[in-house]
């Protein structure tokens, strides 16, 4: 039993009809329970009920950088072992992490105005969230521009190395061009907790609510396009005769 | 190596070729940028480095597509890819064709430019250094992503999208760089990162570009 088992199509579709199920109805439980008890949460004593938005943003963002690795080592298994499986599920996966980012900066913009006064500032977070953004759009554009499917897997792979590397670099090179608004890590398993309980445990669950939610679209997503890519073999076999 | 420098300068150098092209660009976009924002000096110097910055990387963008476009058509590539020189070497190559007939004459003429957006006379060395030293990562990033587009229609537009966020890192700090001159301040800290991500963009690229058009050769 290995994990390359699952490079095999009709196994991987055959373990994620089974699992795919659960995964949604544990998402949606998570993601329930989970804004309802951020909902009721008392106010914040200083920011009052904007606080909430939290329990949307934070684990938006997190997700929209969680997919981007994801597509990083979907990509590298595919330059590497050529499991199409692998490159498929890093195409499914892209429009999702781009409507993450989008979540996380319309939200992080909702949650800005009433805070700092600003829907917008050129914060160093702020700017590389908008950067990743401008990187998934690029990626999901090629993955759409190239006919040839092998193809379009190999550029976007070698796109998505490169853009990894230089959305890292941008994080960093925008620390030094401009000081920021946005607090640093609030959630750290080094450095200790700074955020009350009373929002943790709720946050907690919202965050594994969005990675359930995630895997289920991934999952859905990702089955698309392999029966796409079916439809296209078999109408491919009908032309020839 | 040498002799593909050679024909590739001598093919942009002559007729059609299009060289000196993304100079014109550079002088209309910091003709407009005083249209846009007002003649006044003070506004004029304080946005004058991201200006310049700013107008050198598009034009460097401008002409990107013709680093493999027309080797892609008539079958050159082809025989580029399959010639003892590996591809990445060729890679390297066209870069620096194209930052010499590109990036070259803008860094040359930026100080020209400087003078029309009322940069102090203090950054004018920043510039010219900074530009001399970000081009070449400009025209390097450019060629992978021209080397991503070859084999597409319409990839102009879609090669834009792919290419300007990668030039991010490069515009902070060579725009830094300048900003700091202008200011009176020393402008060596930006500089060193700005050398820095030229150097592993020269030493890396040319894989990811190669890598990309022998996809595109298939």
């Amino acid at each position: 039993m290995s994990i390359w088992e699952y490079a095999n199509p009709v196994k991987f579709m055959r373990t994620s009809s089974a699992i795919l199920p659960w995964v949604a109805a544990g998402a949606a439980l998570c993601l329930g329970a989970g804004l309802v008890w951020g909902f009721l949460t008392p106010q914040d004593y200083k920011q009052g009920s904007t606080v909430k938005i939290m329990f949307l943003h934070v684990p938006a963002a997190m997700m929209a950088i969680n997919i981007w690795v994801m597509m990083l080592a979907a990509s590298l298994i595919w330059l590497i072992r050529r499991h199409h499986v692998s490159a498929l599920a890093a195409k499914a996966a892209a429009p999702v992490g781009a409507v993450m980012t989008v979540i996380a900066l319309l939200t992080g913009a909702i949650w800005g105005q009433p805070m700092w006064g600003t829907w917008w500032e050129w914060d160093p977070r702020l700017t590389a969230f908008l950067i990743l953004f401008l990187f998934y759009l690029g990626y999901i554009a090629l993955w759409s521009a190239v006919d040839n499917p092998d193809s379009a897997a190999d550029l976007t792979g070698v796109l998505c190395l490169v853009g990894s590397v230089f959305a890292v670099l941008s994080r960093y090179a925008v620390n030094f061009w401009n000081q920021g608004l946005h607090q640093g890590a609030s959630l750290s398993v080094k450095a200790g907790e700074r955020v009350d309980p009373t929002y943790k445990y709720p946050l907690y669950l919202c965050m594994l609510g969005f990675f359930l939610l995630f895997v289920t679209l991934l999952l859905i997503r990702t089955r698309t396009e392999i029966r796409r890519r079916r439809t296209a073999a078999l109408l491919a076999r009908e032309v020839r005769g | 190596m040498i002799a593909l420098l050679m024909r590739d300068l001598r093919l942009a150098t002559r007729a059609g070729g299009g060289f000196g092209l993304g100079l014109a660009f550079f002088l209309i976009v910091c003709t407009l940028v005083p249209f846009g924002v007002g003649p006044e000096g003070g506004t004029l110097a304080r946005i004058a480095p991201g200006i310049l910055w700013v107008g050198a990387l598009l034009a460097c963008l401008l002409s990107l597509d013709r680093i493999f476009a027309l080797d892609w058509e008539d079958g050159s590539l082809d025989l580029l890819a399959t010639a003892p020189l590996p591809l990445e070497g060729a890679v390297l190559v066209k870069a620096a064709a194209h930052w010499i007939t590109t990036g070259l004459p803008l860094v040359l003429a930026a100080p020209v430019f400087g003078v029309l957006l009322h940069l102090p006379a203090a950054a004018q060395p920043w510039l010219l250094v900074s530009l001399g030293v970000g081009t070449p990562a400009l025209s390097m990033l450019g060629a992978f992503g021209a080397a991503i587009t070859v084999g597409l229609r319409r990839g102009g537009l879609l090669m834009s999208l792919l290419v300007l966020p990668l030039y991010v890192p490069t515009l902070i700090f060579g725009a830094e760089a300048v900003r700091r001159g202008a200011a009176g301040a020393d402008g060596a800290t930006p500089l060193v990162f700005l050398s820095g991500i030229t150097l592993a963009v020269l030493a890396t690229m040319p894989f990811a570009a190669a890598a990309a058009l022998r996809v595109n050769l298939r």
